[in-house]
């Protein structure tokens, strides 16, 4: 009985979360609603007599592979890529009808299908217990396949070393190369930064130059294009203008 | 029970799936997959149960560690892309057609 | 009495070595070829050397064969497995072979000596005495090899030095022109050949001369072989109707036209009918007589070609014509007529050779002019080349008891007992051959001067007159010693059979006496028209017989309608469809294909989520097929 309500709790809960996952704009929410998920579903290895899969699933999966996603949407940042408009004709249309058909089907299938009652771990885990049982396992009848695993662990270490790795062509310029090229570049100074000479002193607002006009080039276009499609730009129509025409930029 | 095991296994996997299919971030795109292999690991624990032995559980930790693997790479092919082409949509890789 | 069986030579002796006699040259041509220009100041002394050795092995083995008796003068030397289970290469030494040899070789050796002389100032006279080597050594394999694969060989091995040598001076357009035409008629007759060959070895299962049976009765296969070697004879022999290439193919050095196309090369027909003769030409088969008629053709149209001619080597090639038509006509009259057909072949190897030579000298001596209108008057500047040009004219228009006269004699003697109307033609040619070689030697050696103004005629070097004068003294003698009391007719009695009425030679017959009246009649007329009336310099227009005789007969006309002008229609036709029909078809397929494919490769967008979708479609399917079938 425990059992019952503990997975109908955790089904609704992981499927909720897992169209979160898939239908949330934000990659971040994505991220935690996935997160959801596999806290779901540790707990329901839990419940079906894996406790040692519960724990490498909270630990490998919510912690360490978690963590890598988070920290790499960190470092790519946000983009175009975020938008659910989609670009490809009927590829929406068709992809969720395909995933409607085949989720059917399954669900047809094993509807169908007839299972005899639950055998349970118990007498294969009768001798020295559960951990003993599947240290047995994996260090004798699969020793092969976890050593090779622990060879593709270090493989994908290296992998990920090797892709990350960024060889520097030319010499590092110093600081005196930086000064000529700013120079010799068609803006010796360098960019106005938001809010000078403004009345709101926000990374959004556009700086004023000396003359009172406003300069566009003050705002991070990033921030510009953000204001635009949340419909944040400020009352002035002058600086609405200024930054409507730095997000137009910004996508050319 | 099991069918239900096997059921929500089949529905996560089915959502993993269309995500694959319609999300353009790559990021999100991956978070997807990680969704329909947490869905299979499921479906191994549901079935190390019904037949009563341990060897599907074993399956499923070897999933997750090469799952793990699989992560580590993937993001640091995206990273790389992005450094480049300065996007994470799978659609901006598209050279390689007609 | 039929031809003695081939025996395996066995014992060493010179005839053992007789493959030196090819090998010799060969290696002269090869080493000439390869070493290039290093061979420059000493080629042409190899070449002759070579030729030299192969004459002497040629007289050993003729020795040799001297000593043995006749029932053991046909010997096969075997050299190697050549297709296994099909063809042995070896070389068969028989009388008629090394006859053959002989005059190869012997006629050979004096035209390289000549041509030291005559090709002196040729910059390229080393490629020359490599080209006659080759030839050399191409047409002692074809007259030695004892089957008919080995023929073969050497019979295209003479077309190629045959080509090589007639474009020799291929800088000349003319000489390309005539050397390409060469060949390909050649290929006309090489065709005939090699079908025959394909024949005879589909009905007899060999092509060894040892093997093949004399046959008595014809019957349709063996006529179609013989007439189908018959076609390749007349491609080499130059017999009508492939007889075009001849007279172009004087565009070659003079020597090349001396040893080619009057002393070896076109006897190389001759020689396959001899050969064959026994196989697939028995006396009074169809096979024999369409020989004869094509030989009594040939040379009543190469005598009228001579005598239009100007181009005093295209006259002599017009009798060269005629002569081997006579050659052909004796080859067609079986055992009796091939002695005397070999015997006219040899000498007039010697006395052709003595004429074409004679030609050379005098061209050498007028700056290479070979246009006889320009001549007139050489007697007293070259003597000897006179004096042996003279005895070479007296031997072919058969002059009493020169050489010419006994064997042309022979054969007329022979056709009109055994085919009345073409031994009566041949009597007729006889005629005109008097008329047109009279009319050479008048309009060169008699008469006013008409050179060119910068002529300074002289007598040739001794290096080219002392062949003419060896080479005149065999057209002097040489006829009387091979006709008179059978001896060549018992020399080759084993290698092609004797007749059975051992014919006597009849000087007073009345075939004999028609024969020197009409050729007296003929050297006066052309006394009365070139000797005693003023030639023009300039050819006057003439009748339309003379026309006709200028323009070969027409042959080259008659080639181009019949045969050039189809062709080319048919080559149009052909590319019409193949542009229009099968190229239509094969690119409309391919139009077909390449469009679709130009929709179908849409496919591949690029897009990864795409591809994806159609992977998620699949597994779908392939669930849903399984519910279907698997019942799961």
């Amino acid at each position: 009985m425990g059992e019952t309500i503990t997975f109908w709790v955790l089904a609704v809960v992981s499927v909720g979360a897992a169209l979160g996952v898939v239908f949330n704009r934000k990659a971040v929410y994505s991220a935690l609603m996935l997160g959801t998920v596999m806290l779901c579903l540790a707990v329901l290895y839990a419940v079906q007599e894996a406790p040692f899969l519960a724990a490498v699933q909270i630990i490998v999966y919510t912690g360490a592979v978690m963590m890598l996603f988070l920290f790499t949407l960190m470092l790519v940042g946000v983009d175009t890529s975020d938008s659910l408009v989609e670009t490809l004709r009927g590829q929406r249309f068709w992809a969720i009808i395909a995933g409607i058909g085949f989720a059917g089907l399954i669900v047809l299938a094993l509807g169908n299908a007839v299972f005899s009652s639950q055998a349970g771990l118990a007498a294969a885990t009768a001798q020295g217990g559960y951990i003993r049982s599947i240290a047995l396992l994996l260090f004798t009848k699969y020793v092969f396949a976890f050593e090779v695993t622990s060879a593709l662990l270090i493989t994908a270490a290296l992998a990920a070393m090797v892709l990350a790795h960024r060889e520097r062509v030319a010499k590092k310029a110093t600081q005196k190369d930086l000064s000529k090229a700013r120079f010799l570049g068609d803006r010796p100074t360098p960019l106005p930064g938001p809010g000078t000479y403004a009345r709101n002193n926000a990374v959004d607002m556009p700086a004023l130059l000396p003359d009172g006009s406003v300069s566009e080039e003050s705002v991070n276009p990033y921030i510009a294009r953000y204001d635009v499609e949340q419909d944040r730009l400020p009352k002035d129509p002058k600086f609405a203008e200024a930054i409507r025409q730095r997000a137009e930029e910004e996508s050319e | 029970m099991t069918t239900n095991y096997l059921i929500l296994s089949g529905l996560l996997f089915s959502i993993g799936a269309v995500g694959v299919l319609i999300r353009r971030n790559a990021i999100v795109v991956f978070m997807c997959i990680e969704l329909m292999l947490n869905a299979c690991n499921l479906a191994f624990v549901t079935f190390a149960r019904q037949v009563g032995n341990l060897e599907g559980q074993i399956v499923a930790f070897f999933v997750m560690v090469v799952a793990a693997a699989e992560v580590v790479v993937g993001l640091a092919i995206i990273v790389t892309i992005f450094r480049t082409r300065r996007s994470a949509s799978v659609d901006d890789a598209n050279l390689l057609k007609y | 009495m039929d031809p003695v069986e081939i025996i395996q030579h066995t014992t060493g002796g010179v005839i053992g070595l007789s493959w030196l006699m090819i090998a010799f040259p060969l290696v002269g041509a090869t080493i000439l070829l390869v070493f290039n220009r290093y061979t420059n100041r000493w080629g042409h002394l190899l070449g002759v050397a070579m030729s030299l050795a192969s004459f002497v092995v040629a007289v050993l083995a003729f020795v040799e064969l001297l000593g043995l008796p006749e029932a053991q003068r046909r010997q096969a030397v075997h050299l190697w497995e050549f297709i296994p289970g099909m063809v042995d290469m070896g070389l068969l030494i028989d009388p008629l072979s090394i006859a053959f040899a002989l005059l190869i070789t012997g006629v050979g050796s004096l035209i390289h000596i000549y041509s030291i002389g005559y090709m002196s100032h040729d910059p390229d006279r080393r490629r020359f005495f490599a080209y006659l080597n080759l030839f050399v050594a191409a047409m002692l394999l074809l007259v030695l090899a004892d089957n008919y694969v080995g023929l073969f060989i050497g019979w295209e091995g003479v077309g190629l030095a045959s080509y090589l040598l007639i474009g020799f001076w291929q800088f000349k357009p003319s000489a390309a022109v005539a050397a390409k035409k060469a060949f390909v008629v050649n290929r006309v007759g090489d065709f005939g050949l090699l079908v025959g060959m394909f024949l005879i070895w589909t009905t007899f299962g060999t092509l060894a001369f040892a093997e093949l049976k004399p046959i008595t009765a014809e019957n349709p296969t063996t006529l179609a072989i013989g007439l189908l070697l018959l076609l390749g004879a007349c491609g080499k022999s130059a017999q009508l109707p492939l007889q075009s290439w001849l007279l172009d193919a004087m565009e070659g050095p003079t020597p090349v036209s001396a040893l080619i196309h009057a002393a070896t090369m076109v006897t190389a027909g001759v020689y396959l009918v001899v050969r064959s003769g026994a196989f697939f030409f028995p006396e009074g088969s169809g096979a024999a007589l369409a020989v004869a008629v094509v030989g009594a053709a040939t040379l009543l149209a190469g005598a009228i070609i001579g005598c239009a001619k100007d181009d005093i080597k295209k006259g002599l090639a017009g009798s060269t014509m005629s002569q081997i038509g006579y050659m052909m006509l004796g080859a067609g009259l079986g055992p009796v007529g091939y002695a005397f057909a070999i015997g006219h072949l040899i000498t007039h190897g010697f006395f052709k050779a003595d004429l074409f030579l004679g030609a050379g000298s005098v061209m050498h001596g007028m700056n290479d002019e070979v246009n006889m209108r320009k001549y007139g008057g050489l007697r007293t500047y070259m003597p000897v080349t006179f004096a042996t040009f003279f005895i070479g004219y007296l031997a072919i228009i058969g002059f009493p008891l020169l050489s010419g006269y006994f064997t042309k004699e022979g054969i007329i003697e022979t056709a009109v007992h055994a085919q009345p109307i073409l031994g009566w033609l041949a009597v007729a040619g006889a005629g005109i051959t008097g008329f047109y070689m009279s009319r050479m030697v008048f309009m060169t050696f008699f008469g006013e001067k008409r050179w060119e103004k910068d002529a300074h005629p002289h007598e040739s070097p001794t290096v080219m007159t002392v062949p003419l004068i060896v080479l005149s003294i065999g057209s002097v003698f040489l006829g009387g010693y091979l006709i008179l009391s059978n001896r060549l007719m018992d020399w080759l009695a084993p290698a092609v059979g004797a007749p059975a009425a051992r014919p006597e030679f009849h000087f007073t017959s009345t075939t004999g006496l028609a024969t020197l009246a009409l050729v007296a009649v003929g050297a006066a007329f052309a006394w009365y028209k070139y000797g005693r009336a003023e030639v023009p310099a300039v050819q006057p227009r003439g009748s339309f017989l003379t026309t006709f005789a200028r323009r070969d007969l027409y042959g080259d006309a008659i080639n181009e309608s019949l045969i050039m002008r189809p062709g080319q229609w048919l080559t149009r036709l052909a590319v019409f469809f193949d542009n229009r029909g099968i190229d239509g078809v094969v690119n409309g397929l391919a139009a077909g294909i390449g469009g679709s494919s130009g929709r179908l490769r849409r496919l591949q967008t690029g897009f990864a989520r795409t591809y994806a979708l159609s992977i998620l479609f699949g597994a779908a399917i392939l669930t849903g097929a399984l519910l279907l079938v698997g019942n799961i």
